[in-house]
């Protein structure tokens, strides 16, 4: 509870922060950027972000849950340990290649945001049904549940606080790495910040990380509240040590 | 109501885990799978409900191959509790327990129902316990729900694999002592596994003693402890076979059935002769209507007098259906070599001395050793 | 791709020189990071300290929400209200020592509260003092964790180095830049190619120094 006062009040400094900057006007010898480009920057940013977060969702989720099958157990070792170095590669690099590989757009952009927030979904998609009791499992099955129904009845329930928590991090990662998506094609704040940036105005700079600090920020705590939300009650409760 | 016939199970690397085991339990009765860890006891169990694939041999339930029915259908009338419980943590109690009837297509309210009945039995306050989660319970609660969960479906037959196995002893030996009792209720028929040699005595109608995968000999507790089959067995069982054998007799079977008894309100004198003409120094006292007062001992009875005069009030009586071990220890901790046996309104139905439980061991070790 | 050979080939002297400025960049920051994380964690993870640990660790936490190159921006405008140059080599380090802490404040902080109490208890019990405790039982036992940490941090580290080159730090960052701005191919690859190799290269020689510098017989995976 107390975390969130404080997540709120950094919100509301961030959020400030931009209002004071946008209402300058003028910054030296550079005129700041007007309501109407923010909100148009911002919305562009979120849905971005949106568009990938999605599409690596879609991609992960399946594909860590399909991994920690034993059936599949062959390919843990190449998706999840692929996924990991994957992880080390930085941002950046990672971004700027999209450049040669596929052109200057918003399809770059995009790419490379998803392969950067696969990871964390991927992971936690992975382990969340690893680390379910093989006891529950094998007492569903003795009861006679189809594995459909396993799979919607127990594993789903049981893993998807933690697949919720993934999507919850790959988002706030991929909010801060949209901004460097724009230098090969990409829409949003990362716009306003690189302005700032080459131009050496650190109040330009403010105006664009400031509202993307802050979108993180909120991205973060509502879905921090999904992920309660959708944690099932039983899970909720502390277990006591006997 | 079950029967294994040359059941057997071989693992892809060539292993194996068990070779032609066949046996039948009849129904209502309670057969244990004992062995050491690895004989294969879990593997037969589990190849009943096809959570493991036999490779060859046939096991009918009912009458009907298990082979030939559908798995799902096999399973849901098939109870399965485990050591782990492995209850579902983010479901209720009672949402547990109506796993099973909800899949069977149970109306919401006789869901419910079953699972309060189901709490009722194993001594768990329905009201209380139903909404709470897993989380919640203790470990002996946890696998009385686990018990609860596998007997949702009303299943004609249950599986267990040690399912008193994680929790402390005396837990363990409350759940255990329940579940017979429950049992006697309930009249399922049974497969528990254990490689507790205790458990297997006290629980089982039948024992089936496993090694290396094989079925080494089947045989009801008392046979498997006096007349071993071979020394494997007797090994298993142990030297102090005599002394589990104390858990298998009931006093009903030992007791000396109408002893002489005397009355309060008679003369010491009567009562005296009474002992003198039966060769021994005490008489259990009883009232009119049959229940039993105390001890009445040949040295108070020397003077004038009514028996109660001199009656020793006890309270210490065994049950008519408890074991001779537990006959034994009530003797040990109330300083007497004679004990009452008595009935659930504490009426007298006989008596147990020191001497007879000395002598059905002794008779019972010497009759499986001249085997 | 045979541009890029040429354009190494060709100037041999200026990718050496990208690559030097970014291990040094790297490396300065992460012996700072490192000494300050781990003597902050082991300082919070002490006794009667859990709420100020809780608070540190949060804040932490909260600077990793803060992407990147926000925070690049933000320090330049706070350098520079304090009159310091916003430019070049001292901001990127500063930057890159904030962007390491958290893993490093976290995992020695877990890794230091996590020793069995029971181990700490037999050392009191031998007569260690506070600091043959902490020096001898605390600190090997928590190693791997703490090393671990220390890995996290320095790939990090490693990668936003990159992003330096945008305030004059240089370092690899500075031909991905160049090569964006003027669409050279040749340009993006060497310097992606080479940030990522390097990112890998010292995420497997930290991963080997834990494994030998963990205690035998705690042949634990560190997390």
């Amino acid at each position: 509870m107390r975390h969130q006062v404080i997540l709120f009040a950094l919100l509301t400094l961030l959020l400030g922060a931009t209002l004071w900057v946008t209402s300058l006007g003028k910054v030296g010898i550079y005129s700041t950027f007007t309501y109407s480009d923010l909100l148009h920057s911002a919305w562009a940013h979120f849905k971005m972000v949106f568009i990938a977060v999605v599409i690596a969702t879609a991609i992960s989720v399946p594909l860590g849950v399909l991994v920690a099958r034993p059936v599949f157990s062959p390919l843990v070792l190449p998706v999840i340990g692929g996924a990991n170095i994957g992880q080390t590669i930085p941002s950046l690099a990672v971004i700027a290649v999209m450049a040669p590989l596929l052109g200057f757009g918003l399809q770059s952009a995009i790419v490379a945001l998803v392969i950067y927030g696969l990871l964390p979904i991927l992971r936690n998609a992975y382990t969340s049904i690893k680390s379910i009791d093989p006891a529950v499992i094998e007492a569903a099955q003795g009861m006679g549940l189809t594995g459909i129904q396993i799979a919607r009845r127990i594993e789903l329930p049981l893993a998807r606080p933690v697949i919720m928590a993934g999507i919850r991090v790959s988002t706030v990662i991929t909010v801060g790495t949209a901004e460097l998506a724009v230098l090969v094609g990409g829409e949003g704040l990362g716009k306003i910040t690189l302005t700032g940036v080459f131009a050496r105005e650190p109040l330009i700079i403010l105006q664009g990380a400031a509202p993307t600090a802050a979108m993180a920020i909120a991205l973060g705590l509502v879905l921090e509240l999904a992920e309660r939300r959708m944690t099932p009650r039983g899970l909720r409760i502390e277990p006591e040590s006997f | 109501m079950i029967r294994l016939e040359n059941v057997t199970k071989v693992y892809p690397d060539g292993t194996v885990a068990v070779r032609r085991v066949s046996f039948e339990v009849l129904k209502g009765e309670l057969c244990v799978l004992l062995g050491p860890s690895g004989c294969g006891k879990t593997t037969t169990m589990k190849m009943i409900n096809r959570l493991i694939a036999m490779t060859d041999g046939s096991i009918y339930i009912d009458g009907s191959d298990n082979s030939t029915m559908d798995e799902t259908e096999l399973r849901r009338n098939i109870g399965y509790a485990i050591q782990d419980v492995g209850l579902f943590p983010h479901m209720t109690v009672g949402e547990n327990i109506e796993t099973v009837p909800a899949l069977k297509g149970w109306t919401k309210a006789e869901q419910r129902k079953r699972a309060e009945e189901l709490l009722e039995l194993l001594r768990m306050r329905p009201h209380e316990y139903i909404e709470k989660y897993p989380r919640e319970l203790s470990g002996g609660e946890r696998q009385r729900v686990g018990v609860a969960r596998a007997l949702g479906g009303d299943p004609p037959v249950l599986l267990m694999d040690e399912p008193f196995g994680a929790i402390d002893p005396i837990t363990r030996l409350e759940l255990q002592n329940e579940f017979l009792k429950i049992q006697q209720e309930i009249k399922k028929t049974i497969i528990l596994v254990t490689h507790d040699i205790y458990e297997a005595i006290k629980m089982g109608d039948k024992i089936a003693l496993m090694k290396e995968g094989q079925l080494v000999q089947y045989a009801p507790p008392a046979d498997l402890l006096f007349r071993p089959k071979d020394s494997f067995v007797a090994g298993f069982v142990g030297a102090d076979r005599g002394l589990k054998g104390l858990q298998l007799i009931r006093t009903r079977e030992v007791m000396w059935k109408s002893p002489p008894t005397a009355h309060p309100d008679e003369k010491t004198e009567a009562a005296r002769k009474r002992m003198k003409q039966y060769g021994i120094d005490r008489l259990a006292v009883i009232e009119p209507d049959g229940k039993f007062r105390g001890w009445a001992s040949a040295s108070d009875a020397q003077g004038a007098g009514r028996v109660k005069e001199i009656t020793k009030i006890s309270s210490v009586a065994a049950g008519k259906n408890a074991v001779l071990s537990e006959a034994l220890s009530l003797m040990l901790t109330s300083g007497s070599d004679v004990l009452a046996v008595v009935d659930q309104h504490n009426r007298l139905e006989g008596v147990v001395t020191f001497e007879t439980i000395q002598e059905t061991m002794r008779e019972a070790v010497q009759g499986g050793a001249s085997q | 791709m045979t541009e890029v050979y040429e354009f190494v080939l060709s100037h041999p002297d200026m990718v050496a020189r990208w690559g030097v400025d970014h291990v040094t960049l790297s490396l300065v920051a992460m012996v700072i990071a490192a000494m300050l994380g781990c003597t902050l964690g082991v300082f919070i993870a002490g006794k009667g300290r859990e709420r100020l640990a809780d608070g540190v660790l949060y804040l932490a936490e909260i600077m990793m929400t803060v992407p990147s190159l926000a925070l690049f921006g933000l320090l330049m405008l706070l350098l520079g209200y304090m009159g310091l140059s916003a430019i070049g080599f001292v901001p990127a380090v500063i930057t890159l020592i904030v962007y390491g802490q958290l893993p490093i404040l976290r995992n020695t902080y877990t890794a230091i509260r996590q020793v069995d109490p029971a181990v700490i208890e037999a050392g009191r019990g031998m007569g260690m003092t506070e600091r043959q405790l902490l020096f001898k039982v605390k600190f090997p036992l928590a190693l791997p964790v703490i090393m671990a940490g220390l890995r996290n941090a320095t790939v990090l580290i490693v990668g936003i180095a990159a992003i330096a080159a945008l305030i004059g730090a240089g370092g690899l960052g500075v031909p991905i830049f160049r090569g964006l701005r003027n669409a050279r191919m040749d340009l993006i690859i060497i310097g992606g190619v080479l940030v990522s190799v390097l990112a890998l290269m010292v995420d497997g020689l930290l991963s080997l120094l834990a494994r030998w510098m963990t205690p035998r017989g705690l042949g634990v995976e560190s997390k």
